[in-house]
């Protein structure tokens, strides 16, 4: 028995969570497959190809995969599951979204957000916001997993040949309509494969404010992030939202900007190799986890930083 | 039609968790309880549809032990019509709840139900994806808007490139993000006049659904806990140590 990964992806170029999730599977140790399902996604099924350590490319190339409707694609993933011993997709809000269906129609119970492989059977994933690590066992037949992609390193995405296979699809569950995304265009990098993310909190008092750290983010290469406080607040949209019910990040280098460091934010960063502060509140949270901290106004500290990271 | 509800107790969002010395678990005696924060907004959205005339009745239901009735009496208190407790010993999964919720609508027909994307104690996010499998209902996750016209569903989803417009028809699952309204405060008159709403007890095996879990949880420890940095005198300091020390920059 063999694992599927399921690959995520925009039906032009696979997204880097599926290479964290290859890792993930590869410390489960069996034959790795990788599922494309999705429209016109050819281009997604080569670059999948290449990556080392896969056996083969299934891809189910049809009108209905589109827009990763849930329905439709658990019920492909249902139909191809009785091949694999594992199947794995990264935690991503499309994975979230469709492996619970096929859990449920497989009767058996997923294993969310995993930030460890024990052995094929054990796992652990965090509970409570991070604030413990749960390792548990699964005694189901099959065992459906989603991958916290912070947790793996990326595989390596040349040097493969897995072979490509065409696949049929399962049909439209004509269940939901997709009517149109709106998603936010960016040319820095993706928050959560960044190498360097810099967030505002509710210290930055108004949204034309995220203006600064974009100046600094923009000279460091940097994806520009907020906690919950300041999506909250109106001041950026929710998908900038590090913490526990946003996104989970943790790059090389983290930067805090008049963020208190709240329970739910921590547990979306605290994973990050270096943790900087800037807050004016020397008793914030934020400090506690912080590598290094500078208690000052934040609106003197990041002008002062843009100018001096040349 | 009726709007089902279901809530879940969990330990008070502001309440730090603390790991058992056995690691069997987290502390759960003497530690503040409170409903999970994503199911105040479920019971929120369930309430201004019926407000908005376009439901008759919202049913609150809770799946635990017996002090899981409070959660309920919360969720009377903000304007559910009446509550349905499904008491069980221990702890159950998200695929065990899914079932129980499963044999509810199929005994209490409602055309939506309204979840919490996922509870914020074990964050799993399953319950109503599965329960929608299993109903093979239309499901829309992670919501943050919703609009009812006629029997149609309309509603936007926060996913993580932005958002994602979809349509279905009714009966439906939804399950809400944080950003989909606010919850009221339930007022001391309507606390009072939550303690006489009625409230149904039931068991599992009630509805014959076995709730034996399929995880073994082997153990559950602290994080790796960070050391505590340094608190630098200026922002030359800083760049200084981000280049030369840590090498990030």
């Amino acid at each position: 028995m063999s694992i599927l990964i399921i690959a995520e992806h925009d039906n032009q170029n696979l997204s880097a969570a599926t290479l964290n999730t290859v890792t993930a599977a590869s410390e489960i140790g069996k034959e790795i497959n990788v599922l494309v399902v999705g429209h016109n996604c050819s281009n997604v099924s080569k670059q999948c190809s290449q990556i080392p350590n896969v056996k083969s490319i299934l891809e189910a190339n049809s009108e209905e995969y589109k827009n990763f409707v849930a329905e439709n694609v658990s019920k492909l993933i249902i139909d191809l599951s009785k091949d694999y011993s594992h199947i794995l997709a990264p935690s991503s809000t499309t994975g979230k979204n469709i492996m619970p269906r096929v859990a449920a129609l497989l009767d058996v119970m997923q294993i969310s957000d995993i930030i460890k492989v024990v052995d094929d059977e054990t796992f652990q994933r965090p509970i409570y916001a991070g604030n413990a690590l749960s390792t548990v066992k699964s005694n189901d037949k099959i065992k459906i997993i989603t991958v916290r992609s912070t947790a793996f390193e990326a595989s390596e995405n040349t040097g493969g040949s897995a072979e490509i296979k065409s696949i049929n699809g399962s049909g439209d569950t004509d269940l939901s309509k997709f009517l149109k995304s709106e998603l936010s265009s960016s040319e820095r990098p993706e928050l959560t494969s960044a190498k360097i993310v810099i967030s505002g909190g509710r210290g930055m008092q108004d949204g034309s404010n995220f203006g600064m750290l974009e100046k600094v983010a923009d000279k460091l290469g940097a994806a520009v992030g907020a906690s919950r406080a300041a999506v909250d607040a109106g001041f950026v949209p929710n998908d900038y939202q590090v913490g526990q019910t946003g996104k989970v990040v943790a790059p090389n280098l983290y930067i805090a900007v008049g963020i208190s460091g709240a329970i739910q934010h921590l547990a979306g960063m605290k994973d990050s190799k270096v943790i900087v502060a800037i807050n004016k509140d020397e008793d914030a949270p934020i400090f506690q986890v912080a590598d290094y901290g500078v208690v000052t106004d934040l609106f003197d500290a990041v002008p002062e930083l843009d100018s001096k990271i040349n | 039609m009726k709007i089902l509800v279901p809530v879940k107790r969990v330990i008070d969002y502001n309440v730090k968790v603390r790991v058992k010395p056995d690691n069997s678990g987290v502390e759960l005696a003497n530690v503040k309880m409170a409903m999970n924060p994503f199911d105040e907004i479920a019971v929120e959205q369930a309430l201004r549809i019926k407000e908005a005339s376009h439901a008759e009745e919202v049913i609150a239901i809770s799946i635990g032990p017996q002090e899981s009735q409070d959660t309920i009496r919360t969720a009377l208190a903000m304007g559910a019509d009446r509550g349905i407790l499904v008491k069980t010993e221990h702890d159950i999964e998200p695929l065990a709840v899914a079932k129980i919720l499963k044999s509810i609508v199929e005994k209490e027909n409602p055309e939506l139900v309204i979840l919490g994307k996922q509870a914020i104690d074990d964050d799993c996010n399953q319950t109503g994806q599965m329960l929608s499998a299993f109903l093979n209902w239309p499901q829309t996750t992670f919501v943050s808007n919703l609009e009812l016209k006629d029997k149609n569903l309309l509603s936007v989803r926060e996913v993580d490139g932005g958002l994602e417009h979809m349509e279905c028809s009714l009966p439906a699952i939804v399950t809400v993000d944080l950003r989909l309204n606010e919850p009221r405060y339930a007022s001391l008159p309507n606390i009072m006049k939550a303690k006489r709403k009625p409230l149904e007890e039931i068991s599992p095996s009630d509805l014959g659904v076995d709730t034996s879990k399929r995880l073994e949880v082997l153990k559950v420890e602290d994080p790796p806990s960070r050391e505590a940095g340094m608190i630098l005198g200026s922002v030359d300091e800083l760049v200084d140590k981000l280049k030369n020390e840590a090498k990030v920059i």
